[in-house]
């Protein structure tokens, strides 16, 4: 074929710009295990919220003034009287609480399928900083609105520092740049929230993927991919991640997406959680709200903070919540990876960890009472046994056989083919029919009904047949 | 050319000094870039001292000003409360207040140079919040136990009406007392410190 002037445009960029290497190595020749379910497309959601947050904070901080006394004003500016300020805004208080949502299912995947162990230590620990890095975003760019949750949650957060011993009050005056929460600290945080902060996550997220794609993607039965390769040298199990994950990723996109607008158009606020009610007021450094509780992503950490009766202590605690997540890969003794060949003792513990990570995210919203005070402490210490202790239990645990190979679960389509199969037997198991017989019109004309009605004795049956599985699912 | 004489230890020296000489460099400039985080000039000179009239406090009433954007409270407590605060000494972290942030001539029982008028930083010692003020005794939400005194919403701990901490709750220390004079009978200069008397 003759070169057209196009290709030969092409040639001339890809001789100097290698790009469609780049798009080989990454996409069209980086092969993912083909067994990837719904857990899967938190990465790529991950991505897309982290998109959105650049470009609708770019547009906002062409109306935001960062300014203590016009920055609330500023705000209200941009969703009253800005062409379309309300939904960019919207956008992106939305974009910041669906960000920690997509981390938080990303981050219990990794725990499921166990991704964060060998070789993929790296890959959890850039993920964990990326964690850490997005908290301070969010909390920074929290005080930016300048209301009442604004204020005083800065100065919580800020006045924790002053609990480190000898440098914590010398620490918390150069964080705040003034003795309490002021201009100074509005501007600096604008200033980390807007450039320093972002330049770090896009960097992370860089060593996040160079990393990844490095050891490449772990997958639902934890078995390394790489290890059965055809003769062209590609993963007998592995399917290249374009067109295939690229294309299955624009669906979760688009359900994301419904769930996403149906927040922006229609309860923006989430009853108070996205956006608490308490910064509808403009800051008062005179007066704390009544209750105070920060935006809901940092509850369960804010619930640990409080659980502790020592200000030092709490502080420790608090961090150490954190920290004790970038040891996962070396606490966690247990050579398989996957859940679903894991040992009992792994999935109880992970049940506890994830029901007091979500009471103790409850907890925090709610003011302070003795008893929620005890059910945190009671939480607090399930939350830092499953991490301590586990270096105990994992090394006895009574793990399944792992295949070799990727196993295949039924489709959806398989499944419902299934049900529909078992549906009649079931129905007859759970019902009965009973004769009745009614008299209708006069007592001479007698007739007999059969009608089905639950019975008792099959429904126990379905029950405790349906415990016993639940039980033997967890074993 | 030589080949074979390339002096590696020349260069391993000239590699390290190089090295010095640049981490060096970069901490002299690491100084003014953390430095110009601290407050500025103008920060450090807006302490001004405040002044307060009490004339017109009755018994039993606060009331909130402003000094050094800080809230510092001034409360006309009646003679039951200066009654109860002697009675808590047991159920106090510091009574007497020895840990505890206050000019020499506020270090006593009830923390204050008048014992009627109390002057304080409205300022949690856990993480800053502004405490409430629950006068009341054994309310609802705050149970049996409560004499009346400071609740800090943010994280639950209790202060009685001298702002001394309770035991058991995350603060550390009672509440700071801010220097503070009387320049009259009833006005308070907040911010310039008392003449202290050997007590």
């Amino acid at each position: 074929m003759k070169p057209t002037r196009l290709s030969e445009c092409g040639n001339w960029v890809l001789e100097r710009f290698p790009i469609t290497k780049f798009w080989n190595d990454h996409m069209a020749h980086y092969y993912a295990p083909k067994n990837f379910n719904i857990w899967y497309f938190f990465g790529s959601l991950a991505l897309l919220v982290l998109v959105n947050q650049i470009i609708t904070g770019i547009l906002l901080t062409m109306n935001y003034k960062p300014d203590a006394k016009l920055a609330f004003d500023s705000v209200e500016y941009i969703m009253r009287d800005v062409p379309w300020g309300w939904l960019v805004r919207y956008m992106h208080s939305t974009g910041a609480s669906a960000f920690f949502i997509v981390i938080y299912l990303h981050m219990f995947r990794a725990l499921i399928y166990g991704s964060f162990k060998h070789p993929r230590e790296l890959i959890w620990i850039f993920g964990m900083l990326l964690f850490v890095a997005l908290m301070a975003e969010a909390f920074m760019g929290y005080l930016l609105p300048w209301g009442q949750m604004s204020f005083w949650g800065a100065q919580v957060i800020i006045s924790l520092f002053s609990a480190i011993p000898v440098i914590g009050d010398d620490l918390s005056l150069w964080i705040r740049g003034d003795y309490v929460i002021a201009d100074a600290t509005l501007n600096r945080f604008f200033a980390f929230h807007v450039i320093a902060v972002p330049l770090v996550l896009v960097m992370l997220v860089f060593m996040h993927l160079v990393a990844l794609h490095e050891v490449g993607s772990n997958n639902p039965d934890g078995i390394e991919i790489k290890a059965s390769k055809d003769p062209w040298g590609h993963p007998v199990d592995g399917i290249p991640f374009h067109p295939y994950y690229t294309v299955k990723d624009l669906v979760g996109v688009g359900v994301f997406l419904v769930f996403f607008a149906t927040v922006i158009f229609y309860m923006p606020e989430v009853g108070g959680y996205f956006l608490e009610h308490a910064n509808f007021i403009p800051a008062d450094p005179m007066k704390t709200p009544e209750h105070i509780a920060p935006v809901w992503y940092f509850t369960p950490f804010y619930s640990i903070l409080r659980a502790i009766p020592d200000k030092f202590a709490g502080v420790i605690g608090m961090g150490g919540s954190i920290v004790v997540l970038f040891l996962m890969p070396w606490l966690d003794r247990c050579k398989v990876k996957s859940i679903r060949y894991r040992g009992g003792i792994f999935k109880k513990a992970l049940f506890l960890f994830v029901v007091s990570f979500l009471a103790l995210g409850y907890l925090g919203t709610q003011p302070v009472t003795p008893i929620a005070t005890t059910m945190a402490r009671l939480f607090t210490a399930i939350y830092f046994g499953f991490f301590l202790l586990m270096p105990i239990y994992t090394r006895w645990e009574k793990t399944k056989p792992v295949p070799r190979r990727l196993t295949k679960l039924q489709t959806l389509e398989e499944q419902l083919h299934a049900i529909e199969e078992q549906l009649p037997a079931f129905i007859e198991e759970i019902t009965e029919i009973k004769p009745t017989t009614a008299e209708i019109g006069d007592a001479a004309f007698r007739a007999t009904f059969f009608n089905r009605r639950p019975n008792p004795k099959g429904i126990a049956h379905v029950l405790s047949r349906l415990a016993v599985k639940l039980k033997g699912s967890l074993d | 050319m030589n080949n074979k004489g390339v002096d590696k230890s020349k260069r391993q020296f000239l590699t390290s000094a190089l090295t010095v000489v640049g981490a060096v460099g970069s901490g002299y400039l690491a100084v003014p870039f953390l430095a110009q985080m601290q407050p500025s000039v103008k920060a450090m000179a807006a302490g001004a001292p405040v002044e307060v009239d009490i004339s017109k406090m009755e018994t039993g009433q606060l009331i909130r000003v402003a000094w050094r954007g800080k809230p510092v409270w001034v409360l006309n407590r009646t003679p039951e409360v200066l009654e109860t605060l002697k009675t808590l000494d047991a159920e106090l972290r510091d009574p007497l207040s020895n840990d505890s942030e206050q000019p020499g001539s506020s270090k006593n029982q009830v923390r204050s140079q008048k014992p009627d008028i109390f002057v304080a930083v409205g300022l949690c010692t856990h993480l800053g919040c502004s405490p409430t003020f629950r006068p009341e005794v054994a309310p609802v939400d705050l149970g049996e136990k409560w004499k009346g005194g400071f609740f800090c919403p943010c994280h639950g701990s209790w202060f009685d009406l001298a702002g001394r901490v309770y035991r058991g709750v995350p603060a550390p220390t009672n509440l700071e007392i801010p220097p503070y004079r009387y320049a009259s009978e009833t006005r308070i200069i907040i911010g310039e410190a008392a003449e202290e008397k050997n007590a």
